[in-house]
């Protein structure tokens, strides 16, 4: 295998309604600033792929626009995939490991806040049994957060004490869009919003982009940060069907993990794609955290959760934290699809 | 189950609605077409005049910048005689829908053009905008009902060869 490096990061601030610019207008300071920061100059970059949803933009073709901020002249070698920005990375990574590209460009866009994303959300159903039954996101999430709760697994409080301890940290997070200090005993006086979920066990729709840059061989080290090196990455999927799976366990997170290499060594922290807070838990289960490791530096999913590229940014903050000095080894996750459907695992570590 | 009873196709209905936000450039671009009015900008790295502004040079990815009136007069640089029915376009048939590289924009714009015989429509011919009436003017382009040949002399295709 060879060494690929995460070789920068950057992200926009993540708002609930970006009224003033399009993703393009998004895209273009945030590429070129990871571009930039990687040190690799713009023509030298290999691969460009990225991750979107025409169903959020409400377009078809709507991800071709992206490619209006790359200035793709001459043409450049580029692809994309209708999932998370993580799942973009992946792509990138193994065109590298093929040994097609020493460099990549990677990221993720999208304006959730155009559409009525809880509904637009149903449309990743299957037609024939599932989507005409109106299940929406959150009434997807509660099924799982009554089955956690009936197994014993979770309360409650423990949930609630998820989002606060996530929103707390994000206040250190300068980008992330729901933060600040909030009491368990308050949370649990609100109301449902679909039972057992309230306000606050729901990530907020969040509107802004992510990018990253992958670097192999000699693009390594040219960057303005100490380069991240993916030791292991690997993605799984469970079964479509909500009614075959049990939903208080993440059997695609484990083995992804497991393949991933998780536990080759120290784990330190994770930066993990839990939309709802019940969800956190299930992902530590599989993923075999134990009580000590830090989650969620950044403030995770619940801080500023933007579809379709808050994978791809819980890869760019764990990057972050490590070429920052801050731990030696983590790990972090992608998910897409209901209920944890399918899950992306990748373990980093610094030099 | 027998053949007969073979489910081919179920109908599940899906319904989606956005709130569209085109972006500042778009917007001001609409907002001047209520106006009667082409505004165009213009990419600070190749100076290309792009109509209607995107907000973006898609082959510099840079941000566009400026107000440029973009004239509602132009050259043909292709066109095509369409003989089938669409169900968003309200015309008889056939009709020409025409490339039209506006005066003082770079890339082409795409138009309707009526008033002619379709035998004479012709790469470099020369065409102006047909209004709305001024009442019935929106943001939108559906203000110009149409392309009309002006008759002035074609333009030679050497001088537009590298904008179509």
């Amino acid at each position: 295998m060879r060494d690929v490096a995460i070789a920068s990061f950057a992200q926009t601030k993540y708002v609930r309604n970006q009224i003033h610019e399009t993703e393009v207008d998004m895209l273009i300071p945030i590429t070129r600033e990871a571009i930039e920061r990687s040190g690799i100059p713009k023509p030298e970059i290999g691969f460009t792929c990225h991750g979107s949803s025409d169903y959020m933009a409400g377009q078809s073709f709507a991800f071709v626009g992206a490619v209006d901020a790359l200035g793709a002249f001459p043409p450049i070698a580029e692809s994309h995939v209708e999932m998370d920005g993580a799942w973009a990375l992946y792509e990138a990574w193994v065109k590298i490991q093929c040994g097609e590209v020493d460099s990549a460009l990677v990221f993720g866009f999208g304006r959730a806040s155009m559409g009525k994303l809880r509904e637009t959300m149903n449309l990743q159903l299957d037609p024939y049994t599932m989507g005409p039954l109106g299940l929406d996101a959150i009434s997807m999430a509660a099924l799982q957060a009554r089955a956690l709760l009936d197994a014993g697994k979770i309360s409650e409080e423990q949930m609630a004490e998820i989002a606060v301890r996530n929103r707390r940290v994000a206040k250190d997070n300068p980008v992330a869009q729901v933060t600040g200090d909030f009491e368990v005993a308050k949370l649990l006086a609100e109301p449902y919003i679909v039972s057992p979920l309230r306000k606050h066990d729901c990530p907020p729709i969040s509107d802004g982009v992510s990018a990253v840059v992958l670097a192999a061989g000699d693009a390594i080290g040219r960057g303005d940060s100490k380069p991240v090196f993916i030791r292991g990455i690997d993605h799984r999927i469970d079964s479509h069907q909500l009614g075959s799976r049990d939903l208080t366990v993440s059997p695609s997170t484990k083995l992804a993990g497991e393949k991933a290499g998780v536990h080759a060594g120290p784990v330190e922290f994770a930066e993990l794609h839990a939309p709802f807070s019940h969800q956190e838990p299930i992902l530590c289960e599989a993923l075999g955290l134990e009580e000590g490791v830090l989650i969620n530096p950044s403030g995770g999913a619940l801080a500023a959760n933007p579809m379709m590229t808050a994978g791809l940014t819980r890869i760019g903050e764990a990057a972050s934290h490590i070429a920052a000095g801050r731990a030696g080894r983590g790990i972090a996750h992608a998910t897409s699809g209901p209920c944890l459907q399918q899950n992306l695992v990748c373990v980093l570590e610094g030099e | 189950m027998s053949d007969s009873d073979r489910i081919e196709s179920i109908v599940t209905p899906t319904r989606t609605e956005y709130d569209y936000t085109p972006g500042p450039s778009a917007q001001r671009s609409l907002r001047a077409l209520a106006e009667g009015r082409l505004i165009g900008e213009t990419c600070p790295s190749c100076n290309q005049v792009y109509y209607p502004p995107s907000g973006t040079c898609a082959r510099c990815g840079v941000a566009t910048e400026g107000e440029v009136e973009i004239a509602d007069k132009g050259t043909v640089t292709t066109y095509a005689i369409v003989r089938v029915p669409s169900d968003n376009i309200d015309l008889e048939l056939p009709y020409c829908t025409a490339h039209i590289l506006l005066d003082g924009s770079d890339i082409p714009f795409f138009g309707l053009i009526q008033e002619c015989v379709w035998d004479e429509v012709r790469i470099g011919m020369r065409v102006e905008a047909v209004w709305l009436p001024e009442s019935e003017w929106g943001p939108g382009a559906e203000n110009i009902k149409y392309f009309r040949p002006t008759g002035e002399p074609d333009v030679p295709f050497e001088q537009f060869k590298e904008h179509i």
